[in-house]
């Protein structure tokens, strides 16, 4: 039985949640000064530049964006093998004593952002690593948690969220996919 | 399942999308080799054995500096200078280092088939560096990484093989992975130096430069071995330049610019002159530097992928 899907956020609600996801990045860092917003590849991506088009609206200075694949960092080769995808990293510049906003679409177990904080330490060492998530689902598995969310949910064992930008996707909400198999 | 399988082997029988896929994977993989801390742990606390029977710099540094820079150790074996002088076999040679519990060996080898023969007889994972006159597939995937940067799609694209096809591993690699990416590919040299059947791998035979440099959107020119010249193949490396090799005026009569690639090391003056190796349509140094990033693929796209039983009863009844 496919199990239904719930629309979590659509478009108008991912737009206030970005901008409120801002101004709390701003608020937090009282400013732009050294701010450096590094999105995960994929969705962290795209949603690190809408983050950043906002915060550059208010402020009037465009920050530095970079992008980060943590495949190479993955802590799974050897249980799930090899991931025939590979995205690009780039960082905007030495990130030596600035704040960066690791920015990312889902945060569940949080073993995307563990590997993301050892590739980060591979370019330098920021005075501060911060982490910005649209939507926290729970279910960490690591000790970590998210500076910035936009949205919390609970989800049902075996459940799923999943976020969709124009970018990728052709559309712009998040659904939840419930559980019960 | 996995996407390659265990070993490299050869392009030949290869599908477009796994091509395609090593290609994608090796793109990103080009950054590591920009950072300051050149290193990634992907591999970390995995063994490669880098085992050359055949001479060999660039391709056994390159491999090196892949293995290093996704975290995994290595170790080198040359011929000389190891128990294979003393007449040990190759297979005992392999099963040796497998007991001292290895990962994958990247096989360097003057017979053809060797790389298959261990692929089949070992655990570990099998890289072909490079087997007599058979393949050298990471050599063809980094000139296929090369010619997707700079034409975007390889689909209809002409290029042409130029010189020693006869004797080059790397023609054979280049053949199989441009026909898998749609290329239209052609060979020029000399007769003596090209295979009686290579019309039956689906290639267009030139047998003078001029009408490659006329057809072509991209050369790319082998290396013309100077044992050849001995071995009676061509009368004179003087006359083999004059007839055959890429000048810079042979290029200027062509109506669109080309590209150029060897797969080095140059004998400059003889099979390419040094204004067209040096050249604004070069991309020879691109070459060495894709070819990091596609073993850094190849190495990744391997890693843990085990024999099935399947394939290990084939290899033990070939």
């Amino acid at each position: 039985m496919p199990s239904a899907s719930v629309t979590l956020l659509n478009a108008r609600a991912v737009a206030r949640t970005i901008s409120r996801m801002a101004d709390e990045i701003l608020e937090r860092n009282d400013g732009t000064e050294r701010l450096v917003l590094v999105g995960i590849q994929r969705r962290g991506v795209q949603i690190a530049q809408r983050i950043a088009a906002v915060i550059s609206e208010r402020e009037g200075a465009d920050i530095p964006l970079g992008a980060l694949d943590i495949t190479l960092y993955r802590d799974d080769l050897q249980t799930v093998g090899p991931r025939p995808v590979v995205g690009q990293t780039h960082l905007p510049k030495a990130i030596d004593g600035q704040v960066v906003v690791i920015v990312d679409d889902v945060l569940f177990t949080g073993r995307t952002i563990r590997a993301a904080l050892d590739e980060l330490a591979d370019f330098g060492r920021p005075s501060r690593i911060m982490l910005a998530v649209l939507v926290d689902r729970g279910g960490r598995e690591l000790p970590i948690h998210a500076d910035v969310v936009g949205q919390t949910v609970t989800v049902p064992p075996g459940g799923r969220v999943d976020v969709f930008v124009p970018e990728l996707d052709g559309k712009d909400e998040v659904t939840m996919v419930g559980g019960g198999t | 399942m996995s996407l390659l399988g265990k070993d490299l082997v050869g392009l030949a029988g290869l599908s477009r999308e796994q091509i395609t896929t090593i290609l994608d994977v090796a793109e990103p993989l080009r950054e590591v080799s920009e950072r300051a801390i050149k290193k990634v742990p992907t591999l970390r606390g995995m063994t490669v054995v880098n085992l050359f029977f055949e001479a060999s710099t660039r391709t056994r540094i390159s491999f090196e500096f892949a293995e290093k820079r996704m975290s995994a150790d290595t170790v080198n074996v040359a011929a000389s200078g190891s128990s294979v002088s003393k007449g040990e076999t190759l297979v005992d040679t392999a099963r040796n280092l497998e007991a001292m519990r290895i990962d994958m060996v990247v096989i360097r080898h003057a017979s053809s088939g060797a790389a298959r023969f261990l692929a089949e007889r070992i655990e570990s994972n099998v890289i072909n560096a490079g087997d007599g006159t058979h393949e050298h597939p990471t050599q063809g995937l980094l000139d296929l990484l090369t010619l997707r940067q700079r034409f975007g799609s390889l689909e209809g694209k002409r290029i042409c093989i130029c010189g020693d096809v006869l004797h080059s591993r790397v023609a054979r690699s280049n053949i199989w992975g441009l026909k898998a990416l749609g290329a239209d590919v052609a060979v020029c040299g000399p007769r003596s130096l090209l295979p009686n059947a290579i019309g039956e791998m689906g290639v267009q035979v030139f047998s003078r430069i001029e009408q490659a440099i006329e057809w072509a959107d991209a050369l790319n020119v082998l290396r013309l071995q100077l044992e050849r010249m001995q071995a009676g193949y061509i009368p004179s490396l003087r006359e083999y330049n004059r007839v055959f090799g890429v000048t810079r005026a042979r290029l200027e009569q062509a109506k669109r610019d080309i590209l150029i690639l060897h797969p080095g090391p140059m004998n400059r003056g003889v099979e390419i002159d040094s204004d067209v190796a040096d050249g604004p349509h070069s991309v020879i140094l691109d070459q060495v530097t894709n070819g990091v990033a596609v073993r850094m693929a190849v190495l990744y796209l391997l890693a843990g992928q085990k024999a099935s039983l399947a394939d290990v009863a084939k290899g033990g009844a070939a």
